[in-house]
């Protein structure tokens, strides 16, 4: 076979596997679903009629914004902290121990405690996802600062690189494929708990919809919240992926020379 | 230019720590390019960061134009080994070789200028869009050369530079320390374990005993210029000095395997 005539295969399975798999939910649910899978157009109509466009202002952007909030929160004060223990060496070893025991506590365990020291409010929400966001991103930022090679350090005090230029133009980019690493971790956590918090106390949002809706037997509605949960993951993972490879393109082209 | 009086570093508490210079004291006359051969592990790196002004010594005095050395001084350039820690390879060339320039805040018209001529200098014109990684070991070194030359230093250092190139590569390298010197008219100090290498480019070399390191023996280079591998290489004076450098070299080897003392001979 060719390889252009192999390429055009892989792209139409890539394009056929997915329809194949709504072929069949739609022939599952419309034949063998019963009541907790409603026909898949039924899904279908939900969602338009909740998510294009009469819920997005009032559920999708509420949960975005506070996720977002969050996870932008956990990078700042991830790589911020990372950067410093990864500098400090003895700083290093007293907050390990620290660290990956917070890193340990699974994130739900902290929400009846978040809600009743912040309340309900997007507050708790967003505080809720940036402390279990952070600890991904703070270890990551620390191992890879903690790597970088003493000769690249060296470069730079022999050339009198201004500490600010030497911050931001070589560790941090020298850390960069770590710091992503850690952040790409973090993503799924930050809409796990985005979800969760809001099952569990608030008064809008993708979650609270999702229960709502269970809760009052619109099974169709609550897929269209779970299929938006897909989308909108699906979405943001597409655009990390299109900064990462824009950020690390060096890192990447690098490690393929190398090879 | 470059001098240095009784300088010694010991490595932890200063005084029981690791002694691993002793007493060193030598001066590097402006023009020159002075080379530091000596066994493996005799502490000829220490010795250049000491100039660098990368370590500071525990007692002594470097100076550089009779100004004592506290840090890294601006008249100071360093070449390292090891090249592919040492270039950025986020950057691309031009950018490794213009980054330590952002401080003087130079017009860009005089920063492309000296990225310009030293990347032509190193016989890399036209490959200041390309990322350290797209080129071989050698080019990679000349990049890193070009970016020490940029800077405008007075002196050079280098710290094994061609250690971990081939014989070919090594060799054209070897050649445009000369150019480069003639070129920018900078004094260079040249560290390396390889013999041959250590007389053929050196007006002087200073021969380092093994740990603690001192100084064995300082030797004047008489060989007539312009250098050539081929026919510098097949004279009587070069055979003569590689062979001192050699059985210094040798006995210093004996003394560290062995740790016999040493017989003043």
């Amino acid at each position: 076979m060719t390889p252009s005539r192999r390429s055009a295969l892989y792209t139409g399975a890539e394009i056929a596997a997915p329809l194949l798999v709504i072929a069949a939910i739609f022939v599952f649910t419309n034949t063998a679903g019963g009541f907790y899978f409603p026909p898949f157009q039924d899904v279908l109509i939900a969602f338009q009629q909740n998510w294009l466009f009469a819920r997005i202002g009032s559920d999708l952007v509420p949960s975005v914004v506070r996720m977002l909030t969050g996870f932008i929160v956990a990078i700042i004060v991830g790589i911020a902290l990372g950067l410093l223990l990864g500098k400090v060496a003895w700083l290093r070893r007293q907050a390990g121990p620290i660290v990956e025991f917070l890193r340990a506590v699974p994130p739900p365990a902290l929400l009846p405690f978040t809600i009743i020291a912040i309340g309900v409010d997007s507050t708790a929400k967003v505080a809720l996802i940036a402390f279990v966001c952070v600890w991904p991103i703070l270890l990551n930022t620390m191992d890879g600062i903690a790597g970088i090679e003493p000769t690249l350090r060296n470069t730079d005090r022999v050339y009198r690189i201004r500490p600010w230029d030497h911050l931001v133009h070589v560790e941090l980019r020298a850390a960069s494929p770590q710091i992503f690493a850690g952040i790409r971790t973090a993503l799924p956590l930050a809409i796990i708990l985005m979800v969760i918090s809001e099952m569990v106390a608030a008064t809008n949002g993708v979650g609270y919809f999702i229960v709502q809706a269970q809760r009052s037997f619109a099974l169709a509605d609550m897929w269209s919240g779970i299929l938006l949960l897909g989308l909108l993951g699906y979405l943001l993972n597409l655009v990390f992926s299109g900064i990462e490879r824009f950020a690390l393109g060096w890192h990447h082209a690098s490690h393929a020379a190398a090879s | 230019m470059l001098t240095l009086e009784g300088v010694s570093k010991r490595y932890g508490d200063p005084t029981t720590g690791t002694l691993a210079v002793q007493d060193l004291t030598f001066t590097i006359e402006e023009g020159q390019i002075v080379t530091m051969v000596g066994p493996s592990g005799c502490g000829k790196t220490t010795v250049l960061k000491l100039m660098a002004g990368l370590l500071r010594p525990t007692s002594g005095r470097i100076s550089v134009d009779g100004s004592p050395v506290t840090g890294p001084p601006e008249q100071i350039a360093l070449v390292f080994q090891d090249y592919a820690n040492s270039l950025y390879p986020w950057m691309r060339v031009a950018d490794n070789v213009a980054f330590p320039l952002r401080r003087l805040k130079l017009p860009k018209s005089e920063v492309s200028q000296r990225v310009q001529r030293t990347l032509e200098a190193v016989g890399l014109r036209g490959m200041g869009e390309k990322y350290p990684w797209q080129l071989s070991g050698g080019m990679q070194q000349r990049v890193a050369i070009a970016r020490g030359l940029a800077y405008q230093p007075r002196i050079l250092l280098m710290d094994e530079p061609f250690g971990a190139l081939d014989a070919q590569t090594r060799a054209d390298l070897e050649d445009l320390v000369f150019q480069v010197r003639e070129e920018f008219g900078i004094t260079v100090v040249f560290v390396t374990h390889d013999i041959d290498e250590s007389v053929y480019l050196a007006d002087s070399i200073l021969i380092m005993g093994p740990r603690p390191t001192f100084i064995d023996e300082r030797l004047e280079v008489d060989l007539p210029a312009p250098r050539d591998q081929l026919e510098t290489k097949q004279q009587p004076e070069f055979a003569r000095l590689r062979s001192v450098v050699w059985r210094n070299i040798k006995e210093s080897s004996l003394v560290m395997s062995t740790g016999a003392v040493r017989t003043e001979t």
